[in-house]
């Protein structure tokens, strides 16, 4: 092999671990401590996904954290728009990022929601805290194609009424007539009169034919395992319902080992599982 | 067969090693391989047969490397020492890119793949396979990592046959040598004694070939193929260490609870010795650097290892916060989740996790003991 | 009377409960309801009822001078209140009706005398509230891990 043929060829294949640059648009306080951010590619380049997956973000000079992506993947630049907690430098650094400044993205990355195997069932929609926005893309898609799926149930679980993610836009999915929409917190002060306890107890209330459903589940990994727990005592197969883990991720394609979950890498054969494939790696101590 | 073999097998004396060499370094290799600094046998720049550890040989044992002086001067007479050939097709740290800030635009700086070519001189059979392995790992995914193939392709692979099984050496258990069968352009045997010095010398490929025809040869005679054979077949039988692999996957996996990871776990220090000396551990980490004004920016990588708290960290907390689970994510990864993610096992019982181990902790011992049921 | 022993028989609580037992327990029940607003009993009080819910909300809450805490919030199908089976008998959250809700008072010193005269009966009261109460320690026991929270 020659020596030119070599790099040519190296340097015509983009390395994978270089991002590409993306400016901050606009972003938008969610929570207290979260955020949406909207970037656009400098080089005016849209960013296809499946809802479900990943960007690596990139505040330069601070490091680079996996952001699920919360945006409409039938929209232009929806695979750019990311919902963030601020708990560390480089999500802090991202949060606080201001209109026009730059961020490296890399990615789409893992494997996302079976938002095309759900057709013709009826959905569940079980998600807890931040974990509703990895599944938005799943909303906006199932909503978009409303008659391609059977009932449409999405519940709900959020620490506290003043922690509810994307209020305004569950409050317009609620005034929908065509999906059943639970929303329950953990605790609440004398005002809230919706709902109080875990998410898992909104199962109860939703409509839906445990034979024939495709359950969708993301929020900490403990809820999942409860969740997942309520959904097989409801009668749905570990075969169809589906989470999204979260490791420590540095690479994203496989090559660091830091997402590893027994035989799986996260970044790659996830994030999103199906729970008969993940088996006894759930509820594993330490794994 | 034997025929072909003598026909395609020749033999070299030390000059003609030398000429090898000045062959490759004439093609353009950097050529590298072990040589002694420190009171070990590391791997580093070769220009001259003298640069090798002539009369050199090692004593190891769990927690213990020492070299001491053969009988004769062979230049390979020793098993493998801390460093593998990793260090150079997947170096400690490298930069992966740099970010300049120029009046509101960032001009990203990809780090191109490095165009150096390696010839690296003395690779055991161990080392081949654990070549391969990482081969798996960095070139066979949907993404590559262009900085190991740029590297691995343009390497030219001397492999050395191994005259002699150290302390911790147990590659017959995990069928990885001490015959170099594939994957090396040429592989030397060496043969010492009688007050001759010579390399029997076969090619892998073409490139190997080609270099070859550069050197003083002779054909191989009859008896130096035996004597080649019989170094082998001698290295083969007295392996320092013995694993039996066949059951090893499931054996791991369905010992997950086991009490003898607590074991090992009150003896562990987690201080990653074991997975840096390894010639397959690939985790690595990445690092942001950004200069005081902040007009520029870089990201490198560097090793990391699953025995670091940081290594599994997610806001909150670490994953895997015991020792005992860092050791045991470590051996089932290597034993067993290799083999799910990789088609191969993690392991090619190079025994350096063995000798290098602070405590002296050894692989083999854990297997039997888990294994066995319980713990010791 | 007739309407409560089928309202009482049809509610998911008592699904399934033999019919002697149907009849036995609905000389225990009464019709009742609550505005929103209106408390359904408060902390410390004799627990000597328990409310199988048909419509409506209750909020369980517990309160400190300056707030009041919602716990759980239960509704139609679903049943307040477990005190009224063990000693001391004695409310430990108050029980508020978020908006109009209507329910089946069932009385406590009466059902308690059916079930010590029956202990079959008892063993089926028992069966019926253990998995609620163990089902309410699980969702308690998640909701003190504040797993929605930063921890960090």
């Amino acid at each position: 092999m020659s020596m030119a043929f070599t790099t040519e060829r190296i340097a015509a294949a983009a390395d994978p671990m270089v991002p590409r640059v993306a400016r901050l648009r606009r972003r938008r306080r969610d929570l207290n401590d979260v955020w949406t951010l909207v970037l656009e590619m400098e080089d005016g380049s849209d960013l296809e996904f499946a809802a479900g997956q990943f960007n690596m973000l990139t505040a330069f000079g601070v490091g680079e954290v996996p952001i699920s992506i919360s945006g409409d993947p039938a929209k232009a630049g929806g695979g750019l728009v990311h919902t963030i907690r601020d708990v560390g430098f480089v999500s802090g650094a991202l949060a606080r990022l201001a209109p026009g400044e730059a961020v490296g993205v890399r990615g789409p990355f893992g494997v996302g929601w079976p938002v095309a195997e759900a057709q013709g069932c009826d959905v569940v929609i079980l998600a807890g805290g931040l974990g509703l926005a990895p599944l938005r893309p799943v909303i906006y898609s199932l909503l978009a194609n409303r008659r391609r799926y059977g009932k449409v149930a999405l519940l709900y679980g959020a620490r506290g009424p003043g922690e509810i993610l994307f209020r305004s836009e569950l409050e317009q999915w609620r005034r929908l007539l065509d999906i059943e929409l639970h929303v329950t917190v953990d605790h609440a002060e004398g005002d809230w009169h919706g709902s109080v306890g875990v998410v898992t107890a909104l199962l109860p209330k939703a409509d839906f034919d445990p034979d024939n459903t495709l359950a969708m589940v993301c929020g900490p990994e403990i809820m999942m395992r409860f969740g997942v727990g309520a959904l097989r005592d409801a009668g749905v197969s570990g075969s169809a319902i589906y989470l999204s883990m979260e490791r420590s991720m540095k690479c994203a394609i496989g090559l660091c080992g830091h997402c590893q979950l027994g035989p799986a890498f996260v970044c790659r054969d996830g994030p999103v599982f199906r729970h008969d494939r993940l088996g006894s790696l759930l509820s594993a101590k330490e794994i | 067969m034997e025929a072909d073999r003598a026909k395609a097998t020749t033999s070299i004396d030390k000059e003609g090693l030398q000429a090898l060499l000045d062959a490759l370094a004439k093609r353009g290799y950097r050529v590298v391989g072990p040589t002694l600094r420190e009171q070990t046998i590391v791997y580093d720049d070769i220009k001259a047969v003298e640069d090798f550890p002539a009369g050199w040989t090692d004593e190891q044992d769990g927690g213990r490397y020492k070299l001491v002086r053969r009988s004769d001067d062979a230049l390979f007479g020793y098993a493998a020492g801390p460093h593998s050939w990793k260090k150079f097709l997947f170096p400690p740290i490298r930069q992966l890119w740099r970010a300049t800030r120029e009046a509101g635009a960032v001009k990203m700086a990809p780090e191109l793949a490095s165009t150096e070519r390696f010839a690296f001189f003395g690779v055991r059979a161990c080392e081949l396979c654990a070549i391969a392995i990482q081969d798996r790992v960095f070139m066979n995914g949907a993404l590559s990592d262009p900085h190991y193939r740029a590297c691995r392709e343009n390497a030219f692979l001397v492999a050395v046959n191994c005259g002699k099984a150290g302390g911790t050496c147990f590659c017959v258990s995990m069928n990885t040598g001490p015959k170099a069968e594939s994957g090396f352009d040429l592989v030397l045997t060496e043969l010492v004694g009688d007050g001759s010095h010579l390399f029997v010398v076969e090619a892998g490929s073409d490139k190997g070939r080609d270099v070859l025809a550069a050197v003083p040869q002779h054909a191989a005679k009859p008896e130096e193929l035996k004597a080649a054979d019989a170094i082998v077949a001698k290295t083969a039988a007295s392996m320092g260490r013995a694993m039996r692999s066949d059951d090893l996957h499931d054996l791991l996996l369905a010992n997950l609870d086991h009490p003898r990871w607590d074991a090992v776990a009150e003896r562990c220090m987690t201080c990653a010795n074991c997975t840096m000396v390894c010639p397959t551990c690939f985790c690595m980490t990445v690092e942001d650097s950004s200069d005081l004004v902040g007009t520029e920016s870089s990201r490198s990588r560097r090793w990391d290892s699953c025995f670091t708290m940081d290594h599994s960290y997610v806001h909150g907390g670490s994953v895997r916060a015991s020792a005992k689970s860092r050791y045991r994510q470590w051996m089932t990864h290597k034993l067993a989740t290799w083999i799910d993610q990789f088609g191969t096992s993690g392991c090619v019982g190079c025994g350096r996790c063995i000798t290098w181990c602070p405590v002296g902790i050894d692989i083999t011992e854990e297997v039997a003991a888990l294994r066995s049921g319980g713990p010791r | 009377m007739e309407g409560l022993e089928r309202i009482v028989r049809e509610h998911p609580f008592f699904a399934g409960l033999k019919e002697e037992f149907c009849e036995l327990i609905s000389g225990c029940a009464k019709n009742v309801r609550f505005e929103a607003g209106q408390y359904l009993f408060h902390e410390g009080q004799t627990a000597d009822q328990f409310y199988l819910l048909r419509s409506g909300h209750v909020a369980l809450q517990m309160s400190q001078p300056e707030r009041t805490f919602t716990v759980q919030t239960v509704g139609e199908d679903e049943i307040v209140g477990a005190s009224w089976l063990v000693p001391p008998y004695r409310w430990g959250f108050d029980a508020k009706a978020l908006e109009l809700t209507r329910a089946i008072a069932m009385d406590a010193v009466c059902l308690r005398g059916k079930c010590e005269g029956d202990h079959d009966l008892g063993y089926e009261m028992m069966k019926r509230f253990m998995p609620v109460m163990i089902q309410r320690l699980q969702a308690t026991r998640l909701q003190i891990l504040d797993v929605y929270g930063v921890h960090n």
